[in-house]
């Protein structure tokens, strides 16, 4: 039995396997419409998630399976004080599969341990969101045709953003990746991505602050939100959280095929004025999130679906 | 004059923990969980080194598999670890850095899952041991010595 607990659990080629996966089921909806019937997804989302929780749900319904879970921690028996163990104990009695989301990290590794089903890590804390990543690559892919030979602006929320960590940790996999970081002194990447993934893995990347220097050199722009829950001080929040806003005119110095990505919920980061313009995907992207989640779930059940 | 000297008796199985730096020594009870152990255990501390100017010794009579004394690594790997049988010196284990760390330092990353979840072990893997850098096996975060 397989789990997903990090983007780096597949390899690059099983990568490929899940996004081609992902593309069929796209191109060809109604032939994955019954793969799951009878089985049942259990959403455990101890922390409030919109777009997580109902893509994974969007999934499985999709694949014509069913599911059952709760929204937040006080709707779920961790407000009587029970465990994530004996949680995840008690919910592979009920389910075939389960996405979870906790604030705490490393908490979905403790579910796989003791879980009888397979388990995907909707989200534990700022540590990793793999499915988010799987979302980005096949955005990318889809989009570019490629996920080599390709500059990546990350900014925003580059200390605490956890989409950016591992989408660097599943991008420097690949052949000719330069990052440009663009970020305030304040949320700079940490320095062991820095160090144990860049410069251990002979990654270009140079550092910025300012957005425009960077919009030029770019294929792909991910903007991120600042996470008000990352900061235990609200002022830190306020004196941030509107450092970029990327509008139109910030995208007349851009490419005419760059791609501007972002994991949603966006706040001001990406004015309203950008929706429109055919480089901004971050819409696309989050449809692409529900086909790779639903190439997840037939993976992890392995499921086959033949032509 | 009476001279200033302490005698400890000689173990006929066990262990002798050598070198320890001065001062050290209550630690090292505290990670092998000694004051667990019902066996013989002496500590010496301040004794006088030629090579350290002071340095604590521990000397613990036990059946050899009773100590798992790997966490040694971790804590100094300059430690000299006599393995005695028959009061003798049979032979000295080499210290190396543990690859696993379980229950013996924790996590100390608000945000971990170990913070909250009942009975769960705090496990740190070893990441670089070039650095000697722990991870925690949950979260990831660094372990930062002291």
């Amino acid at each position: 039995m397989r789990h997903l607990m990090s983007p780096l659990d597949f390899s690059v080629e099983e990568l490929d396997q899940l996004l081609d996966l992902a593309n069929d089921i796209e191109k060809n909806p109604a032939k994955y419409a019954h793969a799951c019937a009878g089985k049942k997804l259990a959403t455990l989302f101890y922390e409030p998630s919109t777009r997580t929780r109902l893509s994974h749900e969007a999934a499985m319904l999709n694949l014509g399976g069913s599911v059952l879970g709760f929204s937040s921690a006080e709707s779920s028996s961790a407000a009587k004080g029970e465990s994530v163990a004996d949680t995840i104990r008690t919910v592979s009695c009920y389910a075939d599969i389960a996405a979870m989301r906790h604030p705490k990290e490393g908490s979905t590794m403790v579910a796989a341990a003791h879980s009888s089903i397979p388990i995907i890590n909707a989200g534990d804390g700022g540590h990793q969101h793999p499915t988010q990543t799987l979302t980005d690559l096949l955005t990318i892919r889809s989009l570019k045709g490629r996920l080599d030979h390709l500059t990546i602006g990350l900014c925003g929320d580059l200390k605490f953003g956890r989409t950016v960590h591992s989408l660097i940790q599943a991008l420097v996999r690949y052949e000719n990746i330069e990052f440009v970081l663009i970020s305030p002194e304040e949320l700079r990447l940490p320095s062991y991505i820095r160090h144990d993934v860049l410069k251990r893995n002979n990654i270009p990347y140079k550092e910025v602050v300012r957005m425009e220097e960077a919009l030029p050199d770019l294929d792909i722009l991910y903007m991120t939100r600042v996470q008000k829950e990352r900061f235990f001080n609200e002022e830190d929040y306020v004196r941030m959280k509107d450092f970029y806003i990327l509008d139109k005119a910030k995208m007349e110095l851009a490419n005419k095929d760059m791609l501007v990505l972002h994991p949603l919920p966006r706040v001001n980061e990406i004015s309203v004025e950008v929706d429109d313009d055919p480089r901004a995907v971050y819409f696309k992207q989050a449809k692409y999130g529900v086909y790779v989640r639903m190439a997840l779930i037939l993976t992890l059940l392995n499921i086959s679906v033949e032509d | 004059m009476v001279k200033n000297t302490l005698n400890i008796g000689r173990i006929s199985e066990g262990f002798v923990l050598d070198h320890i730096q001065a001062g050290k020594s209550m630690d090292i009870y505290k990670y092998l969980r000694l004051d667990k152990l019902d066996c013989c255990v002496a500590i010496i501390k301040n004794a006088r080194s030629n090579k350290m100017g002071k340095k604590d010794i521990i000397k613990i009579e036990c059946p050899l598999e009773m100590i798992d004394l790997d966490i040694l690594g971790f804590i100094d790997h300059n430690i000299t670890i006599n393995i005695i049988e028959n009061e003798t010196v049979v032979r000295k284990k080499a210290l190396t850095l543990p690859k696993e760390i379980r229950n013996v330092i924790r996590c100390k990353n608000p945000r971990c899952i170990t913070s909250i979840e009942q009975e769960l072990d705090h496990v740190f893997i070893l990441t670089d041991p070039e650095r000697e850098e722990y991870r925690c096996k949950y979260c990831e975060e660094k372990y930062q010595r002291k």
